[in-house]
């Protein structure tokens, strides 16, 4: 969790709003320390995560966890962590077969595959079980990222429709918010990545958009935050404003300055 | 410890380096010197395998690319479980070069090789390792030659510019200063009797489809699922993963995928944009990486990347590998004659760098890198630009110049178009 995040977010661990799509979206730069934010910031609210990991492991999510101050192994002990590593069971579903479907059983099949196994994975861990007498706040879907389920043979329809499904269940029927990380393929005319995106931006609360610098690498800012909130129902002078901030990655955190006003430069 | 490590061979020479050494350092902050590739044996207690150290940033297990410039650049070496995607030169002349060294590196440290190739006869790629600038009997006669020079001089204090004293010894010739990473000579094989001591696996596609006819539908291109089921074999039997406990010294597997993606593979991704198994490649390498993540294992893929029709794939693949590095050689292009690039032979760009147990990566200042094959040896340094000597250079061919260094590689390109746009 990095609170300079926090304040431009205007969002605190205990106020945590619910029912919310947030988007994360990189182009040209690596967005995954948004992700690692959300993870560490819902784990610390309270809220039971469930964290569908698709592209690194357990343990690297683990110790970048310790660095911002929570243990994921002690949340997935508790209960509150319900934690889905891609890398490692696409080894078990692609070499074995499975008696009950797999949340990623699509790896196995011929044609395109559908992501109903996923999605019923995602509601059972996040279905609220009476005798555990709500101990978590709200319930939230993370997943990292959503790109990689394009590059595993499925259309980027059945992924929407997936999202679709995830905020029915999470965010209205359950009250909590999905939080989801899709790349921007930028110049590589990614069409299945594009309509992806596009869907995804319509449907969402909150996008924040990580970019690489557009004259190139910096050693002293390694790309700028766009923050877009879309508040339809609130007709104030915060309504759809748009906020772009410079960044630089540390090693436990991540400092935010206006454009142009890196450190390094004044 | 220091003075042990500067010259790890030779028990009974080492002992009175080291009292000496005790005796004129009497502060306990000390250099930690250089390891001069002793025995095994005497390596830190942390590196128990061969040709390995752990990364300072992140705590991973590195291994050497086979490039010491390249290990540097890429943060240190290449972390166990990841892969490193080389995207290759128009005509496969360096790609395939990098591609041998990862191997030779491999070989020299006694790890267990798996070579896949579509193309050509794993035995033959092996055959065609480069030689080892060092073999070990050289190395132990360096050693002692430099533990000779050294013991007199450790005793003999400096009287004058007495600083000097705690500068460590220059080291002559091209000697790695550890087990890890050597230099290789491309103009010498390798050793028939380390290649005959080695442990290699071969994936050699022709032999395999023919050897079983028998096609189970699956999601991927049989050869693809043939490979990806004979690393999970390798991996499972030699005890790879730590679920079947290593009975002997725990090992590297080094996987070498040559020319992946290519329609000798069977995969048409090469031959049309719209290709009906554009899903297999990407798939792949996301099985590939899930097993490479639970095993203590590296994997170097040369992957023909300019021959993709579809850009898309390009990135997709990009962003499930974990370092990409491209090369771009001047052969058959016009910078061949261009005298900018006179010095060198190619450009190398890095492509990304994996961010692992960390927020950051190491990624170097640096981003216009050149490679030049020398004789022996392939160079990777800075480019820079030829001094112009001349005095009745004319303003217009200057210009020209300066155009053709705005069509560099990315990093450059960049950097040029800024004129137009400022950040800050």
């Amino acid at each position: 969790m990095f609170p300079e995040l926090n304040n431009l977010l205007n969002t605190t661990p205990p106020g945590v709003e619910q029912g919310k799509l947030t988007l994360l979206c990189d182009a040209k730069t690596d967005g995954s320390f948004l992700v690692h934010h959300f993870l560490s910031f819902y784990l610390k609210a309270n809220c039971k995560v469930c964290f569908v990991a698709l592209v690194q492991s357990f343990s690297h999510y683990n110790i970048v966890g310790q660095k911002l101050g929570v243990s994921l192994t002690m949340a997935r002990e508790r209960g509150q962590l319900v934690f889905l590593e891609g890398l490692k069971s696409s080894v078990d579903v692609f070499f074995q077969a499975q008696e009950e479907p797999h949340p990623l059983q699509f790896l196995r099949e011929a044609s395109a595959g559908n992501l109903e196994p996923l999605y019923q994975f995602v509601r059972e861990a996040l279905k609220p079980v009476d005798n555990e007498e709500a101990t978590w706040k709200c319930p939230v879907l993370l997943v990292d990222d959503l790109s990689v389920l394009l590059s595993l043979g499925l259309g980027a329809v059945a992924v929407l429709d997936f999202i679709h499904y995830c905020r029915a269940t999470v965010c209205q029927e359950l009250k909590g918010n999905v939080v989801a990380l899709v790349h921007d393929s930028g110049d590589a005319e990614d069409e299945e990545n594009d309509i992806l995106l596009n869907g995804l931006s319509h449907q969402s609360h909150l996008i924040l958009r990580a970019e690489g610098l557009a004259t190139g690498f910096c050693k002293d800012v390694h790309g700028q935050l766009r923050i877009l909130w879309r508040r339809p129902l609130k007709p104030t002078a915060q309504r759809d404003r748009s906020l772009t901030y410079q960044y630089k990655i540390q090693d436990k955190s991540v400092s935010f300055f206006a454009k142009g006003m890196s450190p390094a430069v004044l | 410890m220091a003075a042990e490590a500067t010259c790890g061979s030779g028990a009974a020479s080492t002992k009175s380096v080291a009292e000496a050494a005790r005796k004129s350092n009497i502060t306990s902050f000390q250099r930690r010197g250089p390891k001069a590739g002793g025995t095994e044996s005497s390596g830190p207690r942390l590196v128990s395998i061969a040709g390995t150290r752990p990364s300072l940033r992140n705590g991973q297990l590195l291994v050497s690319t086979g490039l010491p410039a390249l290990d540097q650049l890429l943060g240190g070496g290449l972390a166990v479980g990841t892969v490193l995607l080389i995207e290759e030169d128009k005509y496969d002349v360096y790609s395939s070069l990098l591609f041998k060294y990862f191997l030779a590196e491999g070989l020299i440290n006694g790890h267990v090789l798996l070579v896949a190739s579509a193309k050509e006869d794993p035995a033959n790629i092996l055959q065609e390792l480069p030689a080892p600038l060092l073999d070990d009997n050289y190395k132990k006669e360096f050693d002692e030659e430099v533990c000779d020079h050294q013991t007199p001089e450790t005793n003999t204090k400096m009287k004058i510019a007495w600083r000097y004293q705690l500068l460590p010894k220059m080291k002559t010739g091209p000697v790695s200063s550890s087990r890890f990473g050597h230099y290789y000579d491309v103009s010498k094989r390798m050793p028939q009797e380390l290649l005959e001591a080695s442990n290699c696996h071969g994936f050699f596609l022709p032999q395999k489809m023919s050897s079983n006819l028998k096609v189970e539908p699956c999601s991927l291109i049989h050869g693809y699922t043939k490979l990806l089921q004979f690393i999970q074999n390798t991996i499972y039997e030699e005890g790879f993963d730590g679920s079947n406990p290593q009975k002997k010294q725990k090992n590297i597997l080094r996987i070498g995928i040559q020319n992946l993606g290519s329609p000798l593979w069977g995969d048409d991704v090469c031959c049309t944009e719209n290709c009906n198994n554009s899903h297999s490649l990407t798939k792949f390498l996301y099985v590939l990486r899930g097993l490479l993540r639970t095993s203590l294992s590296a994997c170097i893929i040369t992957m023909p990347t300019h021959l993709i029709q579809n850009k898309a794939i390009i990135s997709r693949v990009t962003n499930l590998s974990d370092t990409v590095v491209g090369l771009e050689s001047f052969i058959g292009s016009e910078r061949e004659t261009n005298p900018l690039y006179k010095d060198y032979h190619g450009l190398i760009h890095i492509r990304q760098i994996p961010r692992l147990n960390n927020l950051i990566c190491d990624e170097s200042d640096v981003k216009d890198l050149a490679f030049k094959l020398k004789r022996k040896l392939f160079i990777i340094e800075r480019l820079h630009l030829p001094p112009d000597l001349s005095d009745t250079v004319s303003r217009s061919s200057k210009q020209d110049l300066a155009e053709s260094a705005k069509l560099l590689g990315p990093g450059c390109g960049m950097m040029a178009g800024g004129k137009k746009h400022l950040d800050f």
